[in-house]
């Protein structure tokens, strides 16, 4: 069953709500005992990354889904900041990362923004897919999504880079290693893209 | 590419929703939920909500109702209306909120938004600024309680106190255009927007889609709010929610401001 982890960050509620339309049955977890049985997991997230760093770590589910994602090998989706720390680092705090996919949360270069507008990148943009991957599925021509955010995931290996996004250069916006996969836009929140997206997961 | 965004903005007064002009004359357009299920089928951009009774009434936000309204769009939510701490702020970003609006209370203290901004981070925190323009003159000043308490402050100088202080994105209101629906203070907008950097919203003045497509022609990236338009169809105002549909949308996103 997909299991979302509610560590106190991000839209639980939008998630479940997305797949009651599909017809995806989902299960909320607060406690690392409700983790049991999970088949999918799904990472959400807003805000800071060292606060969700440890907003997970102190809801006592970190190392039961670690167990989870490393050990079992269920597939995991990180939201937003939910994918940024699926990182080792970021430019945004000190704390350490999950590290289940290998690179960096880097800021923004202001200077190579083409708009007066700055940031956050704010908004709906065009996300292209990078391979053939079933999280794409019927969306590998004009998909959109909602963004909000000011860093952005780095892979160490370009070959997790999923999809991309353009602000001022190219920049990663999804993410994927074996069963980790992460996305920096709100799927939760973007209408029928972000439905096809949810229901990719579910059908991986 | 990043696109400009189309935002309905939705007044809520005793769990109803309402259309001002000038913000008075309110007229009763509906329930808020029913208006969101409407918006998730035409597909929105975003969406604004407003409770314009909470910080007349002295009360905190209407917890029960943003929690309704947040489980309900299907697109990004922005919720302004009587937040006064950063706990009311979490709280409504734990509800599912995307972006907390702040008005009145960083008016009386500004160094709030920088406290908020630290606990939900910068990119969820809204600043709404209701401006009118001085009795004589060309000068603007912000007004809060619903355009009955003049501040005195300079909205381009205190948005760009704002942005420092960890503002995400300016909302800028027209008191003098609400609900006029003749088109949006360029004007006022170009100056604000020079003297900050932030995304920035207008809302204040939109009666067609032609003043969305003047406003995104001048300011390229920009927020394009509006009520009435959205609310509102013929010269009679009868009630009818509306929004383009998505190839209307992108038309006058391609036209407005091409690639």
């Amino acid at each position: 069953m997909i299991t979302i982890i509610d560590y106190g960050l991000g839209n639980i509620l939008a998630f479940s709500n997305t797949y009651k339309r599909l017809n995806v049955e989902v299960k909320v977890a607060r406690k690392a005992g409700d983790l049991e049985g999970a088949t999918k997991l799904i990472l959400p997230g807003v805000g800071a990354f060292d606060h969700a760093m440890d907003l997970f770590q102190r809801s006592g589910m970190r190392e039961r889904t670690e167990e989870l994602v490393l050990g079992k090998k269920v597939p995991v989706l990180g939201i937003c900041v939910g994918m940024q720390i699926l990182a080792s680092a970021s430019d945004e705090g000190t704390s350490p990362g999950l590290g289940w996919i290998q690179g960096t949360v880097k800021k923004f270069d202001v200077t190579r923004l083409p708009h007066s507008t700055h940031l956050p990148h704010m908004g709906w943009n065009d996300v292209a897919p990078l391979r053939q991957a079933a999280l794409f599925n019927q969306l590998q021509y004009d998909a959109r999504f909602y963004f909000l955010h000011s860093y952005y995931f780095r892979c160490a290996d370009q070959g997790d880079a999923l999809a991309q996004a353009k602000y001022g250069d190219y920049f990663t916006c999804a993410v994927n290693h074996e069963n980790v996969y992460g996305v920096q836009f709100h799927p939760e929140k973007s209408h029928h893209y972000g439905a096809q997206l949810l229901k990719n997961f579910a059908d991986l | 590419m990043l696109r400009p965004r189309i935002i309905p903005c939705l007044l809520v007064r005793d769990k109803g929703l309402v259309k001002t002009v000038k913000f008075a004359n309110e007229k009763y357009v509906g329930d808020p939920i029913n208006a969101v299920r409407i918006f998730n089928e035409k597909e929105v951009d975003e969406l604004i909500v407003l409770d314009i009774d909470a910080t007349v009434k002295g009360v905190g936000p209407d917890m029960k109702m943003i929690e309704r309204l947040a489980a309900e769009c299907r697109m990004p939510l922005c919720y302004g209306g009587g937040i006064k701490t950063v706990e009311q702020a979490r709280s409504i970003i734990g509800l599912g909120v995307e972006k907390v609006a702040l008005s009145s209370a960083i008016l009386a203290k500004p160094e709030l938004v920088a406290d908020i901004a630290r606990e939900i981070g910068r990119q969820s925190v809204v600043v709404v600024l209701d401006v009118k323009k001085k009795l004589f003159g060309s000068k603007y000043e912000i007004w809060t309680h619903n355009a009955k308490v003049n501040t005195h402050k300079n909205p381009i100088e205190f948005a760009r106190l704002l942005e420092e202080l960890g503002a995400g994105e300016i909302v800028l209101n027209s008191i003098d255009n609400d609900g006029v629906m003749k088109g949006y203070d360029l004007g006022l907008v170009e100056k604000v927007r020079e003297a900050t950097t932030v995304p920035m919203s207008v809302v204040g003045g939109a009666g067609s889609l032609r003043d969305l497509a003047g406003l995104i022609n001048k300011f390229g990236i920009i927020g394009a709010v509006a009520g009435s338009l959205f609310v509102f169809k013929g010269v009679y105002k009868a009630v009818l929610i509306n929004y383009p549909n998505p190839a209307e949308k992108d038309k006058l996103i391609q036209d407005a401001y091409p690639r």
